[in-house]
């Protein structure tokens, strides 16, 4: 009888506790996948997780750039490109003051390069893109900026900004609208 | 002969009283169903308010659902009845100055929620502005029936509306049956089942939100999402308002997804989650973001945010 009564007496504090518990446990439940799961030194620093975005979307064949480039000499001018890439030109991203090396790593074509000189992956570009778009940066992180899918209250895939702009031309491409709804009069 | 007339007309003569008790009578007998009606016809018309069901009578409604669905659709459609989570008060942000218009939410929604096809019922509509013209003090001037080749349109603004979920619902203070009420997490729901189809919820809407079934509604049965909520996405019955629920069938898990407009949204315009969490996305956007809610002025207290994120 006292082991009955000592148990339904647990069972009712732990009704009585859940409630009021259970705010605070799912904040930190969502707090702590932000956190462990960001292995990266730099993306601990700015409370980026690791788990979400989905890889570049390369065009096919073009990755890794080192198969192609490994052998060739760097030439650092500017100028059009004329036997490979001749598709890639830059439009309305201050072209006239960027150029490919700005970006891309002149001495491993894998990598891209802040103007800091630390490199980064592809799989980060965000970093690359962030130097000049802080805000948008800002935003993003925080979930504001871009689509992201997954769960509103646990984890979630975030878009890498490549995903909808073109880094080379990054405004963002008209879409073709789905149909308008059928009008009152239309309605049988 | 007089008298006797007289008399004849006496021993006929029906009092007002008692003819108006009969007309009752009759009507209420009328609007019974059938003696010869099955149990689960029975069960319906005398099943209690929502939210005065207790578990075994809850299993029981959501049972004879399932099988009122299974029979009419050919497949097995899930019920659940998913209760508020603690702690939890749902808010919406939509950034208009990155909505291209594209109308990929409004899909998406249709085949999230189950809604009929044919007569089509389009939980969210995208309203299109000319820049520089009045708009959220006129609404009804605005285009939904734009049609390009390519959105968005050079010199235009789209702003998507949708129920805004308020704190101070005039939908449901004038629901003569209570079919409709707000939910512990902010969630205003109805009860396809109470429902009455008198619309005085959709006059007294101000967003043009709530949206009546004028005819059975046209669900094909290969295209339906068998993963329901009660107060949610099950198929609905002609005669019976409906409106959006923040995808209640997602949201309300441990583990919830967001809202399938949200998920959608190419752009990213649409961001939602828990007002009660400090660092929830909507949080964010009303601390940092200039923000303004629809029609403020009518102390509806939306809990869907319009906001500017550049």
């Amino acid at each position: 009888m006292r082991k009955f009564l000592s148990s339904a007496f647990a069972i009712c504090l732990v009704i009585a506790l859940t409630p009021a518990m259970a705010p605070g446990e799912s904040s930190s439940a969502g707090e702590a996948i932000w956190r462990t799961e960001a292995t990266d030194a730099g993306a601990k620093e700015s409370g980026i997780p690791e788990f979400f975005v989905p890889p570049p979307p390369f065009s096919d064949g073009i990755f890794p750039c080192s198969d192609c480039h490994e052998d060739q000499e760097v030439n650092p001018e500017r100028r059009v490109l004329e036997d490979m890439h001749e598709d890639i030109q830059i439009i309305n991203h201050n072209e006239k003051e960027r150029w490919c090396l700005d970006c891309h790593n002149p001495d491993n074509r894998d990598v891209l390069r802040l103007a800091s000189g630390r490199l980064v992956s592809f799989e980060e570009s965000y970093y690359l893109c962030g130097q000049c778009h802080g805000t948008i940066f800002r935003d993003w992180k925080a979930g504001i900026h871009g689509r992201r899918t997954g769960e509103w209250n646990g984890k979630k895939t975030y878009r890498l900004c490549v995903h909808c702009h073109n880094p080379h031309q990054p405004r963002f491409k008209p879409l073709a609208p789905q149909p308008p709804p059928v009008k009152p009069k239309n309605i049988k | 002969m007089t008298k006797y007339g007289k008399n004849t007309v006496r021993e006929t003569k029906v009092s007002r009283r008692d003819l108006l008790k009969g007309a009752a009578l009759s009507a209420a007998a009328a609007a019974l169903p059938a003696a010869d009606a099955k149990a689960s016809v029975w069960e319906a018309f005398f099943q209690r308010h929502f939210q005065e069901l207790n578990a075994r009578e809850m299993e029981k409604v959501i049972s004879r659902l399932e099988m009122e669905y299974a029979e009419k659709y050919g497949k097995e459609i899930k019920i659940s009845t998913t209760k508020p989570l603690p702690g939890v008060l749902f808010g919406y942000g939509l950034d208009i100055s990155r909505c291209i218009g594209c109308r990929r939410c409004v899909y998406a929604c249709v085949e999230e929620n189950n809604q009929s096809r044919d007569p089509q019922i389009h939980w969210i509509t995208v309203l299109r502005f000319k820049k520089g013209d009045k708009w959220v003090s006129d609404m009804e001037s605005a285009d939904k029936y734009y049609n390009p080749d390519k959105v968005p349109e050079p010199g235009y603004f789209y702003m998507p509306t949708q129920c805004q979920q308020c704190e101070n619902p005039p939908c449901v203070k004038v629901c003569p049956t209570q079919a409709t009420w707000s939910e512990d997490d902010g969630i205003v729901v109805v009860d396809y089942n109470w429902c009455i189809g008198c619309r005085y919820c959709m006059a007294a809407c101000p967003y043009g939100a709530r949206h009546f079934n004028w005819m059975k509604p046209g669900l094909p049965a290969e295209e339906i999402n068998t993963k329901t909520h009660y107060l949610g996405n099950r198929p609905r019955y002609s005669g019976v308002v409906e409106k959006c629920t923040f995808c209640i069938q997602r949201t309300r898990n441990e583990k919830g997804p967001y809202p399938a407009c949200v998920e959608i949204c190419p752009v990213g315009a649409r961001k939602f989650g828990n007002l009660l969490d400090p660092k929830s996305e909507i949080r964010y956007c009303i601390e940092n973001k200039r923000i303004f809610r629809l029609k403020e002025d009518l102390n509806t207290h939306p809990k869907f945010f319009y906001f500017f994120a550049t």
